[in-house]
């Protein structure tokens, strides 16, 4: 990507971390958008995406909140029904759990309780996944839980250009939307496309064209399932990798007019397999295009241990290139 | 709680098998529901229930043949939960599905067994002393036989695309090599069979000129069609083999006949001009889905004709007739295979003419496809038979009992015929009486045939 507009006007090359930093910035000039959570002022944020903002747009904008996950999405939640435009940054996933209750019993029901009086125009972001030898309490992916919920947008950026982009639609849609940034993407870098100007929140992308086997996945896994179809392509199997983007609403169309091209799906994602959302995919593969089915749907998902902190046993643990070349080979075979 | 028992479907029927269930036990029905398929020696036909509730029990096995009146299901009240009455626990173990009505466990050489499943046994010709039964004591099951009968079908591995392909490319999986995870067929496997297959006949039709290919292996059938019932298709097998019985039961019930029933015979002979261009008229200007025959006509006037003279509608019993409460007009329809059905057309007298076309056009398709209602079968009070199509002039019947009277029809022929001292050539038909001498007298039956003759000069009001 970067090296074919290296040779042209040669954009500068940035990370996911900036791309989403660039995104909050653009937004921060729509006075009713401020950026709240942890750490996110004068440290810049647990992961650095806001480092600079405070300075720049002065702490009424960036606000540090007291450690209670439950009090800021809380008052996020308010400030969003009070006309704001609030982005709540959570640091993981993990701990978004102590403000469970508000998204699901304030933000996701909201519009339905007030019989579509109380919009919640609230955007929460977090990190998720594992891959950082951060032990079990940081590294769990548990979006797909959060994917269970009507009534809230689920959106899990894969790309520098998601991550720069997706932020200005989520503000924009009325609804509460939830972004998961994966820990290991941060330092991703490339240059970003500049032909994008938006991107909406409803498809999921063909990352990588293909005629065998459908890859489908999402977030951190993105760049595994592409490794693995590299991998592939030296047998002659043609992978086709897609990118989901969207949690919730999921995108049928895209995935099963994919696997009803190539017939076999593989579905590769980092949460635990039990209840998982490639369950759901997987379920909504066979009800769907079952008689386009050559194999069976397979899923390569993390071991259902808490995430260990030894990176020999963390690697294990999640999908990487070769358990999912294994699982197409599976499927092709 | 009431009992569903093997009813008597005809005069001479005092046992019939159990065909085929077509409920299930939980199955609410209500009257008139119809529930089982029995083989009488005459036919098959549906039996319909008499009572309303919910199926509890089935006590009988398909295929097996019991004596008229034998309990066959257990009925109960219709479960309605209310609020105050929990629905009723019962106290004893409710009987299950087919019970063996006998528990007496005999030994067949050494294969143990209960006489139900011994029966089930001699009726799919397996023999029980070369089987190991997997029942406890090593008893031979009811499962064990029914799977020694119809051994577990092969499936052949394939998957849901394979599948789909094999239907489309009419391809038999049975003869796909699979190349998948433990020898699963996969839509590649599907395309180069039919690859080669089409190679093949394009090959045969070259060198061998018009010979034709080597017949395929028959397709799959589409899994979406209607599963096939095995009763149904069995059932032209139980006509054409069942042709001795239904000629013995045939040749008791004719003898009984003309050895109890003293018969008259009386005939006549109808001008059937006024009725044939009637009809002819009516036809003209009708729709062609409504066209009648002259069959309509002749079968509504006789229904009236009985109406009018009931004391040839209905049965001799214990020595005396007792007069039916209505018309209901006995067809005599020959089957394929050979026999003969009688299935009544209710309410023929009151019936219209297009409805009672329709009725016809039905009951003797059912009549042919051996899936008559056992209602039907139970209870004409006057028979008529009709051989006009086979081109006969002139029929005279013998008396189905213990009805007391039959009409027998001829075919309509165009007659010289004298009208007020001028010859014509008119339609005409003969229409007979067979008449049960104890029940009526022939004025009785004369004025039987007066009335149909009569009531044909009238066909607009029939």
């Amino acid at each position: 990507m970067n090296t074919r507009r290296a040779s042209t006007k040669a954009p500068p090359p940035t990370t996911y971390r900036e791309a989403l930093r660039e995104a909050l910035r653009e937004a921060l000039h729509d006075e009713r958008v401020f950026l709240m959570g942890e750490d996110v002022g004068r440290y810049g944020g647990c992961f650095g995406v806001s480092l600079g903002l405070l300075e720049e747009f002065g702490p009424d904008r960036i606000r540090d909140t007291p450690l209670s996950e439950s009090a800021f999405v809380g008052a996020g939640i308010g400030a969003a029904l009070g006309g704001m435009r609030p982005v709540v940054e959570i640091m993981t996933v993990n701990f978004s759990l102590l403000a469970l209750d508000q998204i699901l019993n304030n933000a996701a029901t909201l519009l339905h309780m007030s019989g579509g009086q109380l919009s919640v125009p609230v955007v929460i972001r977090m990190t998720t996944g594992a891959g950082r030898q951060l032990g079990a309490q940081h590294s769990h992916s548990l979006e797909g839980w959060y994917a269970h919920i009507p009534g809230i947008r689920v959106l899990a950026p894969a790309t520098l250009d998601d991550a720069r982009h997706m932020l200005a639609a989520a503000l924009a849609d009325p609804d509460p939307v939830l972004i998961f940034e994966h820990g290991s993407l941060y330092n991703a870098a490339g240059v970003l496309d500049p032909t994008i100007e938006a991107v909406d929140l409803d498809s999921a992308a063909v990352r990588r064209p293909g005629k065998d086997v459908s890859v489908i996945t999402y977030g951190g896994s993105l760049s595994k399932a592409m490794a693995a179809a590299d991998i592939l392509s030296g047998d002659g199997i043609s992978a086709e990798v897609l990118d989901l983007r969207a949690l919730r609403p999921l995108d049928d169309a895209t995935v099963m007019e994919s696997v009803g091209r190539t017939h076999r799906a593989v579905v590769v994602d980092e949460a635990w397999r039990s209840g998982s959302l490639a369950a759901e995919i997987s379920a909504r593969i066979t009800e769907q295009v079952f008689y386009e089915l050559d194999a069976p749907v397979q899923r390569v998902c993390s071991a259902e241990v808490p995430i260990p902190y030894a990176r020999q046993l963390e690697e294990a643990a999640l999908p990487q290139p070769a358990s999912i070349v294994d699982a197409v080979r599976l499927a092709v075979s | 709680m009431t009992e569903f028992t093997m009813p008597s479907l005809g005069a001479d029927m005092d046992e019939g098998t159990l065909v085929e269930w077509l409920v299930n036990p939980g199955d609410a029905v209500s009257k008139g529901d119809v529930v089982a398929v029995v083989e009488t020696a005459k036919s098959t036909i549906e039996v319909e229930c008499f009572d309303s509730g919910t199926v509890s029990a089935l006590l009988v096995a398909p295929g097996t043949k019991v004596p008229v009146g034998t309990p066959m299901a257990v009925i109960g009240p219709a479960t309605e939960p209310t609020a105050h009455t929990p629905a009723p626990q019962p106290t004893e173990p409710s009987p299950g599905f087919y019970p063996a009505p006998v528990r007496a466990v005999t030994r067949a050489g050494d294969a143990v067994s209960t006489p139900l499943v011994r029966h089930l046994a001699q009726k799919k010709d397996i023999d029980l002393s070369t089987m190991h039964g997997s029942g406890k004591g090593g008893q031979i099951t009811r499962a064990d036989v029914e799977k020694a009968a119809s051994p577990p079908r092969h499936r052949v591995p394939a998957s849901p695309l394979a599948r789909r392909l094999a239907r489309s490319l009419d391809v038999d999986l049975e003869g796909v090599r699979g190349t998948g995870q433990n020898g699963t067929v996969r839509a590649d496997d599907v395309r180069a069979a039919a690859g080669k297959r089409a190679h093949r006949t394009q090959r045969a039709h070259r060198t061998q000129g018009p010979r034709p290919p080597a017949p395929e292996p028959p397709a799959m059938p589409p899994s979406g069609a209607p599963p096939v019932r095995p009763s149904v298709k069995s059932r032209p097998d139980t006509l054409t083999t069942g042709a001795p019985t239904t000629r013995s039961a045939i040749s008791a019930l004719m003898t009984r006949a003309n050895r109890d029933i003293p018969h008259y015979y009386l005939s006549t002979t109808i001008d059937l001009a006024a009725a044939t261009a009637w009809m002819l008229n009516r036809n003209a200007n009708g729709p062609v889905g409504e066209r009648l025959v002259p069959a309509a006509l002749l079968l509504k006037s006789a229904a009236l004709a009985a109406r009018q003279v009931p004391q040839l509608n209905g049965y001799w019993k214990d020595g005396a007739f007792v007069p039916a409460d209505g018309v209901r007009l006995g067809i005599a329809v020959s089957l394929r295979g050979g026999g003969l059905a009688a299935p009544a057309l209710a309410n023929a007298d009151t019936m219209s003419l297009p409805e009672l076309m329709k009725a016809l056009r039905d009951l003797v398709s059912r009549a042919r496809r051996g899936r008559l209602r056992a209602s039907e079968i139970a209870d004409p009070t006057l028979t008529v038979t009709n051989l006009g199509d086979q081109g006969v002039e002139t029929v005279f019947g013998v008396i189905y009992p213990p009805q007391v009277a039959l009409v027998g029809l001829g075919c309509v022929v165009e007659r010289p015929v004298a009208v007020e001292g001028m010859l014509t050539v008119h339609p005409t038909v003969t229409a007979t009486l067979s008449a049960d001498h104890r029940a009526s007298d022939g004025a009785t039956g004369a004025r039987f045939l007066a009335a149909l003759d009569r009531l044909l000069q009238g066909p607009e009001e029939l």
